[in-house]
């Protein structure tokens, strides 16, 4: 029975990896659906995780951290849809310098407030056991023994999905990111629903960083986010741009990286930092086996002129 | 009977963009159940009246009057509401979604807590069958549940005016329709207009062809550079005076053309082959021969081989089987540069994508096929100056109006820029020219201007394959006609107008062999 034990405590470690993963990713899908793609997530990560760190530990109160994450992070993700949707810039270069701007500023925010305090942990996010279900053999404790931040990315994903194909708002954001002419002359705001996209983006990213320092590590750690950012981005392609798709993607990353942690912690001879580089890997080969993908949307990355 | 209000009335509309004055002073209205057709040349100001009324540009002056009272338009959320309707010329669908879900977009709110229930699409089937009624009620057939990806281009436009006509327009306003239709598709959507009307509608057609004023307008607004130079009830006038205001002079809405003086076949084509996706025949063992100094035109409904034939006689397509000999050197299988080095020229159909590169200069698409020879390119260095001097010469010589050879030859209009191809193919004496669609989306200068330079380089000695859609065009030019259907020849006969019925018959596909002993 012990590998069976093994196997449960992989599979929870999968979920609760996969959890920032799926938060970031199904706010990228919105904005990418939108058409517009924002390669910041990693940036956007860092500055939830600092700010949901740094307003858990002033106020000692985790939700609060969360929900200022989200906030701080969807304002950086309007900035940045003023520099794309409003002004034209690159998407690609400003979603670079917004990784920067994420770095550079959750460094610094923790330095300048935490460089002296000795005492940095915050209490960490309790795991909540759901009664009767998490008695299911392996199931049980590998979904229903989590944070309440898994179970919100697990409930809200289908959520997401449903808002983006069953609703009028999710058609007006699919036929944006495909036609944003076609919607624009069925009478609707190209602007306005991109700057809404982007900025659920930013939060979902902000959710997601803030899930790492907060859910997961119970402190911050500068360039704590480590590639996740990206990492979100592939999982939207792997994802095929529809909120499950990520979901799934997450869960497959979210594996890669309980595997490699399990591995170092079995002591197997091979030098740590080659199995830390897994999802990293496992990312390059999906992008390489995913090539030539076309359900992307036809006009992301192409800022909307109004000019007819 | 009392005086009813117009449906629309524009008053003194200006707008001025830049330098240019797009619309100067613009008055004119549509009465309930009319169809009024804004006839006009491109670039005589027809789109930009359209899209002031539509709220997508602001006018500089003047007032909308929407039955008899004021209206201000600001987007075309506003237009919508107002009752106003618009089908573009490039359709506003989005391929990747349903018939129904394209109808629906933006019909309901979008977001509200009070009225979440609208919010959601619950039953798909229901929409579905809604917009399917209402399309039914004006007589359209549609299937509401398809992907618009997988429509023709006929089914589209429909859906495009099914989604106005869902939201409750009483003013639809159509932007080159017939464009994209083939003749049947024109006369079904002629039917279903008049039906519209019947039922109170009231249509804006615009157009800059003549014969469809006649058949289906009330009355004619006619504008030129802006203003509007004449009003017509349309029984009341005929396209030779259309044609007169529309382009400001006398125009000849025939082409002169002296008898041929056919040689020696330049052009023969045996056999060729070329298949599809799915092992469909684009190009079916067809076989055809042009002579020196004649015009072959190839009439047919689009896409029956039309574009893989020019493709595949100027190299740029492989075929797969089959010959093509110009003056006796076999050229299949051929690159595109050895074929061009051969005498073989090509008008492209699309000129934006396949002619030109549209960001760069006007000198520098002049020599895309020659920039690196001599005197263009010396020791491996572009040699500007030559440029300039060539692309002057050609300027002039094909009566390009452009202030400059640098200015990027996407800022010219499309009758300027087909001059640009023009003069590029042919400065060079083609042995063979290979002309698709060559006045598509011209006006009737710029229409007039190719005709005359395609007889010209026929007299001058050249084989020309004449592929056009345009049924009148071909019968215009060419000596002699093969009729295209499903990539084979499906018949032959002499260039004359008495013929048209015989053509419109072997266009759908009738085998019908000219009886030559006459």
């Amino acid at each position: 029975m012990e590998w069976l034990i093994g196997l449960q405590a992989l599979l929870q470690a999968t979920v609760r990896m996969a959890a920032p993963l799926t938060f970031t990713a199904v706010g990228e899908t919105y904005g990418e659906r939108a058409g517009v793609i924002n390669i910041g997530l990693e940036g956007l990560m860092l500055i939830g995780a600092v700010t949901a760190y740094a307003v858990a530990f002033a106020s000692g109160n985790v939700w609060l951290g969360v929900l200022a994450a989200g906030v701080a992070a969807a304002i950086f993700g309007v900035l940045f849809g003023v520099v794309t949707i409003t002004l034209g810039a690159n998407q690609i270069v400003a979603g670079a310098a917004l990784n920067l701007i994420g770095l550079g500023l959750s460094s610094f925010i923790y330095r300048a407030f935490f460089g002296s305090v000795t005492d940095r942990a915050i209490q960490p996010l309790a795991t909540v056991e759901i009664p009767l279900l998490n008695q299911i053999p392996v199931v049980g404790p590998v979904l229903f023994e989590q944070n309440l931040l898994v179970y919100a990315a697990l409930l809200l994903t289908p959520l997401a999905a449903l808002v983006l194909n069953r609703t009028m708002l999710g058609l007006a954001l699919r036929s944006v990111g495909e036609h944003p002419k076609a919607t624009a002359t069925a009478g609707l705001s190209v602007i306005g629903l991109r700057y809404a996209a982007v900025a659920f983006g930013g939060m979902m990213a902000g959710i997601g960083g803030a899930y790492l320092s907060v859910a997961y590590a119970n402190q911050f750690v500068e360039n704590m986010v480590a590639g996740r950012g990206f990492i979100a981005l592939a999982i939207v392609v792997f994802g095929r741009w529809s909120p499950l798709g990520a979901l799934w993607a997450s869960l497959l990353f979210g594996f890669t990286f309980a595997l490699q942690l399990r591995l170092q912690a079995q002591n197997i001879p091979i030098a740590y930092q080659f199995l830390q580089i897994l999802p990293y890997v496992a990312t390059i080969v999906a992008m390489i086996l995913l090539r030539g993908q076309s359900a992307q949307p036809k006009a992301l990355g192409v800022p909307y002129t109004e000019r007819t | 009977m009392t005086e009813q209000a117009p449906r629309l009335r524009l008053e003194g509309i200006s707008k001025q963009f830049g330098v240019v004055q797009a619309n100067d002073a613009i008055t004119l209205d549509v009465q309930p159940g009319e169809i009024m057709c804004l006839l006009g040349e491109n670039g005589a100001g027809k789109s930009t009246l359209m899209n002031i009324l539509y709220g997508l540009v602001r006018p500089d002056a003047g007032e909308i009057f929407l039955d008899g009272s004021v209206a201000t338009i600001r987007s075309p959320h506003q237009a919508i509401e107002l009752g106003i309707g618009m089908v573009h010329q490039h359709f506003m669908l989005v391929p990747t979604l349903t018939v129904a879900e394209n109808v629906i977009l933006a019909t309901r709110p979008l977001f509200s807590l009070r009225k979440l229930g609208e919010a959601v699409i619950r039953d798909r089937g229901r929409i579905e069958r809604q917009v399917e009624e209402v399309a039914q009620r004006y007589g359209l057939r549609i299937d509401a549940a398809a992907r618009v990806s997988a429509l023709s281009v006929g089914e589209q436009q429909r859906v495009e005016i099914v989604k106005a006509l869902y939201r409750g327009v009483n003013l639809l306003i159509l932007d080159e329709p017939t464009a994209v239709l083939t003749p049947q598709e024109t006369s079904e959507l002629f039917k279903t207009l008049k039906q519209f009307t019947a039922a109170g509608l009231s249509i804006i057609l615009i157009t800059h062809k003549l014969h469809e004023v006649m058949a289906i307008s009330d009355r004619v607004t006619v504008l030129r550079d802006g203003k509007v130079v004449g009003r017509r009830v349309t029984r009341q006038t005929d396209t030779h005076e259309l044609a007169e205001l529309m382009v400001g002079r006398d125009v000849r809405l025939t082409v002169e053309k002296r008898a041929a003086q056919p040689g020696a076949p330049a052009l023969v084509v045996e056999d060729l082959t070329v298949h599809g996706i799915h092992g469909r025949r684009l190009l079916d063992h067809l076989s055809l021969q042009v002579a020196a100094g004649e015009i072959l035109g190839v009439a047919g409904v689009d896409g029956n081989g039309q574009r893989e034939l020019a493709l595949a006689i100027t190299g740029i397509l492989q075929p797969d089987g089959g010959a093509i000999t110009v003056e006796d050197k076999a050229l299949a299988g051929a690159t595109p540069r050895q074929i061009a080095d051969a005498g073989v020229r090509h008008i492209p159909e699309d000129r934006q994508q396949m002619g030109l590169i549209l960001d760069f200069s006007v000198a520098d698409n002049f020599v895309l096929k020659q920039f690196d020879r001599l005197p263009f390119t010396r020791r491996g260095l572009l040699q500007p100056s030559a440029i300039l001097a060539y692309a002057q010469r050609l300027i002039g010589a094909f009566d390009v109006r452009t202030p400059s050879p640098a200015l990027p030859v996407a800022n010219l209009s499309g009758g300027n820029q087909q001059k640009v191809v023009l003069g590029r193919e042919i400065d060079s004496n083609p042995r063979v020219l290979v002309a698709a669609q060559p006045t598509r989306g011209l006006d009737v200068g710029a229409t007039e201007y190719v005709h005359k330079a395609l007889l010209a380089q026929r007299d001058a000695g050249a084989a020309i394959l004449l592929i056009s859609t345009e049924l009148e065009e071909v019968l215009a030019l060419s000596d002699r006609i093969v009729v295209i259907f499903e990539g084979r020849v499906v018949g032959e006969v002499t260039g004359n107008r008495a013929n048209t019925q015989k053509i419109g018959l072997m266009m759908a596909g009738a085998h019908i062999q000219e009886d030559n002993n006459r």
